[in-house]
């Protein structure tokens, strides 16, 4: 068995036990910010391959966040029952691209089909994020955190300037996600585990992903460039476009997270859209320890929980600005690195150290 | 220990080679099982005591802070003087107050987390529109009464059977200005609202409402929350000589556009909305605070009221408690906070510990004394209050008084 | 547009312009010697008309902003000494999140220490009301008072950066860190110094705007974007640019709201960042070649 495929093994088992654990102790409401948490921990997934693996920072990633959960949003709440008689309506109902249902208060709402909308989503985020990144991708170091930082925040001042977006209000009442017949993405209290399955699952399979595409051709040229990236360059690794098909791929996955969470919550507000978002993505991934998928997941899982359910209180960002400040003054390398860390875990080992850990 | 089995397996695969790698996937693995081990300690059930909780998700800190804080002070106020009372039909109130910063999803995380978990009677909250809206189809799903501190018509419109609101409705405000507006012959206007939930649902109102008033609004515009000088856009309003402009905003930049009419020569009435209720802002604005009109409840006039009217005991009573608790002025905001409570508070004592009857007590209830006015809801009507519980106030001398027609 | 609505656009202009071109200043005083981009500057703007409101009551106001601004001086040579001074050549992603973090930090600290209400300095001179009248354009004193301290700041800068030896050592350092060590400098206490004043820098125009814009916790975030776009628009680096960058910045959105709706203000002069950036990353005035003799 090859090693990345056993730790996937151990991180389902981890999922599933989890699960059990809360149904023998009739605790299952966690789940619902496990949950949440599982979605944030995709759009960090993302972040740690563009800024870990290809060493370009992204300080506007709550912004791809936001373009996948607005589009999905607005198109499966946009009522089109008074263009039922327009043609092109006819066209997409016969084509099953629709569906009808019913508000709370008993309103027929008839919506694009949440499938189309997640499409539409992730094909607007490819786009932008081609756009955005082939001049972004350019700049170095100041500049890029600069220059993304700007996105986000432009994004963020549409979303909250456009009626079409509900501006501060955001947009409420999204409906359920029908995956398959009898799986859907719904924040309703019988569709918990469910629901946690269908997170958890999603980001098993982007660990997947990124763990082979980490240890591919792929891989090896985005560490040459996050190296030195002009040594790559001559030779022969075409940095730009492989920075830029980074840089997309982690906009989806951002996109994603948006779109499945947009749905899981019922709805949508600026906040996701915020610069305070994007920063905390970087502090997570920062914790992490910007190169590594395990670490970024671990830290993303636990401190994401942890914030939804309100254990940090009215610190809720300080903490994530103490985090910053402390990771990156004391552990650079992330906290699963410390000497501290290998402590604990020499007290937890199975069989005597081979104590030889000091390499990282 | 279920895991207990892979160990032969991690061995063979540890002893095949030993790059830093693979080691650090076995710390990974050290990690989780750490990690299970103490979520299973974490996740022990809350014993039950014998008080009734209540829930409240207020935007103590964030953007909408100057609303929440206000609102978390009253209600730890409130719990603390009842439970020394010996609480609600001999049950003490258990507060639990989240500050969901004002951000949507934290809203929904923890609306989700009192009710399933804490199992809490009832929610008070959220401060904001934009996150009572997210949680009102959870609330009316899960059957747990809401009672909202927002202001946004929307939240009981259409009416969701649990959800009700205290602050009073943005058309009643509106309609008082415009009503205003024809006493004195104001015909053209300009709007300005700030960037949130609050200026964005005032702005509808006015413009719906401006036609049945016979008033034109030649300009409408909408600034950021956190605008530091609005020099340019009150540039842009006397460009249109406007006959007074509307300012509908809770943040402080309702002190800024009263300044920066003042400074440009802008000297036409300024309209603000009941955001404006807060002393802090006359203050801020100084000088030029004098004679902005606005609609507000009768909380910030309570010593000037008539010693007959209905509300001045329970206005002076909250005024003074707040105030010589927190050392600073009480606010409307506080007070949607306290009417919200007490209506439940009330309710609870009359129907008992049932969650439908006491919803039932609060559809029925008329004639509850708040701070906002006089609440007498209906199934037609969660907000229960009507235009009379606004006041036209005025700024003079610094401080807030009724206005007087002449 | 009338003559006169025309220059109340630009007096508003100048207004926005010149406070962003001291936030700018202050990246670039500390960017030239350390290499480091401080998130946090706009915090200390924050901090100094923060701290000179809660000092007013005890003492005359110019006192009190003295005291505020020397207080700032030493929380950013405090910050300095604590957070950047012993770092071994830390990368630039790591310096960006460092200084990200302090900037949250000093937030939160100040939302403890003051609470989320707003405050000002009272009028330096006259009140919220009054204002001069030049031809039909209206201009509170207080814009006076900003333009001018803010000049004059610019002026004795330059002067402090070409005349003095201290200042002198400062562009050595910026322009070559290892030479200058060679020749007897300490670049480390340089560095300090260099946080000192970008600190002073941003609190005495803290002290100046407040009246205007009010202050709260949560003021410099914002102005620090706004002072990094108008420190990129001129060049990062160079100070006298930044002053150039600012004017027209502040008045390009001025006047973006004739014809844009207000609520996207912000995206108008974010774009232009953007732009910049794509287009000539060494700012307006500046070509990349220049870019590397980094200079006050």
């Amino acid at each position: 068995m090859r090693g990345r495929y056993l730790h996937i093994t151990l991180l389902s088992i981890f999922v599933v036990a989890v699960q059990v654990i809360t149904q023998i102790t009739d605790t299952t409401y966690y789940l619902t910010q496990l949950t949440m948490a599982a979605y944030y921990s995709l759009v960090i997934l993302g972040l740690t391959l563009l800024m870990g693996y290809a060493g370009q920072i992204s300080l506007g990633h709550a912004g791809f966040f936001a373009i996948g959960g607005y589009t999905s949003a607005v198109l499966t709440t946009y009522n089109l029952i008074p263009y039922k008689e327009k043609a092109i309506v006819k066209v997409m109902a016969s084509m099953g691209m629709l569906q009808m249902r019913e508000d709370l208060y008993g309103g027929q709402i008839l919506n694009l089909h949440p499938w189309i909308a997640f499409l539409l989503a992730i094909a607007i985020t490819v786009a932008v994020a081609y756009v955005i990144g082939i001049p972004v991708l350019k700049l170095k170091g100041h500049y890029l955190a600069m220059a993304t930082l700007g996105f986000g925040i432009i994004i963020y001042r549409i979303v909250l300037g456009t009626p079409l977006f509900g501006e501060a209000d955001g947009i409420s009442d999204v409906p359920a996600f029908g995956l398959l017949p009898g799986i859907e993405v719904s924040g309703d209290m019988s569709m918990r585990i469910q629901n946690y399955y269908i997170a958890w699952v999603i980001v098993i399979v982007a660990v997947l992903l990124l763990l082979n595409l980490i240890d591919s051709r792929v891989g090896r040229a985005l560490r040459a460039i996050h190296g030195a990236e002009d040594a790559a360059d001559a030779m022969g690794v075409n940095t730009a476009e492989y920075k830029l098909k980074t840089f997309i791929l982690s906009a989806v996955f951002a996109a994603t997270a948006g779109v499945f969470l947009t749905h899981f919550n019922g709805g949508i507000g600026p906040s996701e859209a915020s610069v305070m978002k994007s920063v905390r993505y970087v502090a997570i991934v920062a914790a992490g320890g910007m190169a590594s998928i395990w670490g970024a997941l671990t830290m993303a899982a636990v401190l994401n929980f942890l914030s939804l359910r309100g254990y940090f209180g009215s610190y809720d960002d300080a903490v994530f600005g103490a985090i910053l400040i402390v990771i990156m003054l004391f552990a650079p390398e992330g906290i699963l690195r410390l000497p501290v860390m290998k402590n604990i875990q020499r007290l937890l080992r199975f069989k005597p150290s081979e104590g030889s850990d000091g390499a990282s | 220990m279920p895991c207990k089995g892979l160990v032969p397996e991690v061995e063979r695969y540890m002893t095949e080679s030993i790059n830093e790698k693979r080691r650090f996937g076995m710390r990974v693995f050290r990690v989780l099982i750490l990690a299970l081990f103490i979520f299973s300690i974490v996740v022990t059930p809350a014993l039950a005591k014998d008080t009734i909780k209540i829930g409240a998700i207020l935007a103590v800190t964030g953007p909408a802070s100057f609303l929440g804080a206000p609102e978390a002070k009253t209600l730890q106020m409130l719990a603390e003087e009842i439970n020394s009372q010996g609480g609600i039909n001999g049950k003490k109130i258990e507060l639990i107050i989240k500050d969901s910063g004002a951000s949507p999803e934290k809203a929904i995380s923890f609306a989700k987390q009192l009710i399933e978990e804490e199992k809490v009677f009832a929610i008070i909250g959220p401060s904001t529109s934009g996150e009572t809206l997210k949680i009102k189809n959870i609330c009316e799903k899960s059957k747990t009464i809401c009672i909202s501190c927002a202001a946004a018509e929307l939240i009981v419109n259409p009416v969701a059977k649990y959800v009700f609101k205290t602050p009073q409705k943005d058309s009643f405000a509106a309609r008082k200005i415009y009503m205003q507006m024809q006493k004195m012959g104001i015909k053209r206007i300009g709007v300005v609202v700030g960037n949130t939930g609050f200026g964005k649902a005032g702005k509808a109102q006015l413009e719906k409402l401006a036609p049945e008033y016979g008033i034109e609004i030649v300009i409408s515009e909408v600034y950021d929350k956190k605008a530091t000088d609005l020099t340019a856009l009150v540039t842009k309003l006397k460009a249109k000589n406007v006959e007074a402009v509307v300012n509908w905003s809770i943040v402080p930049a309702q002190a800024i556009i009263a300044k920066n009419m003042k400074q440009i020569g802008l000297n036409v009435p300024l309209f603000q909305s009941h955001g404006f209720g807060n002393i802090k802002y006359v203050k801020a604005a100084g000088a030029a605070a004098e004679g902005i009109i606005f609609p507000a409840g009768r909380l910030l006039v309570a010593d000037m009221l008539p010693d007959n009217h209905p509300q001045k005991p329970v206005l002076i009573k909250y005024k003074r408690d707040y105030e010589s608790r927190y050392h600073e002025e009480a606010s409307t905001f506080g007070g949607h906070a306290y009417d919200a409570f007490m209506i439940l508070v009330n309710a609870i004592k009359k129907a008992g510990f049932d969650k439908e009857k006491v919803r039932d007590a609060i559809e029925n209830m008329k004639g509850f004394v708040g701070t906002g006015g006089i609440f007498n809801f209906s199934p037609q009507d969660h907000n229960g209050l009507d235009i009379d519980s606004f006041e036209m106030l005025t700024v003079k001398n610094g401080k807030f008084v009724l206005l007087e027609n002449k | 547009m009338s003559v006169e609505l025309f220059f109340q656009y630009i007096v508003a202009g100048i207004t926005y312009g010149i406070i962003y071109a001291i936030v700018a200043i202050g990246f670039n005083i500390i960017y030239n010697t350390t290499g480091i981009i401080n998130f946090a500057q706009g915090e200390f703007v924050m901090l100094g008309s923060m701290i000179a409101i809660s000092l007013t009551p005890y003492m005359p106001l110019l006192l009190a902003i003295i005291l505020a601004v020397i207080i700032t001086m030493l929380i950013g040579a405090l910050i300095e000494i604590l957070f950047i001074r012993w770092l071994d050549s830390p990368s630039v992603l790591r310096m960006i999140i460092i200084t990200i973090g302090l900037s949250i930090l000093i937030r939160e600290v100040a939302l403890a220490i003051w609470g989320e209400n707003v405050r000002a300095l009272p009028y330096f001179t006259g009140n919220e009301v009054s204002s001069i009248s030049f031809g039909g354009v209206h201009i509170s004193p207080q814009v006076l008072w900003v333009i001018g301290v803010c000049t004059v700041m610019v002026l004795i800068l330059q002067a402090f950066f070409k005349f003095t030896m201290v200042g002198r050592q400062m562009r050595a350092c910026a322009a070559n860190r290892e030479a200058a060590r060679l020749c007897g400098i300490n670049a480390k206490n340089m560095v300090t110094l260099s946080f000192m004043l970008s600190a002073g820098i941003g609190a005495v125009a803290g002290c100046v705007v407040s009246p205007i814009t009010y202050s709260q916790y949560n003021m410099g975030t914002g102005l620090a974007i706004k002072g990094f776009t108008v420190a990129i628009l001129g060049g990062l680096g160079n100070s006298m640019a930044a002053v150039v960058a600012g004017l027209l910045l502040g008045t390009i959105e001025s006047f973006s709201i004739w014809i844009m709706p207000t609520a996207y203000k912000d995206a108008i002069s974010i774009s232009i960042l953007l732009l910049i950036l794509f287009l000539r990353p060494g700012g307006l005035f500046g070509s990349k070649e220049e870019m590397t003799l980094k200079e006050f």
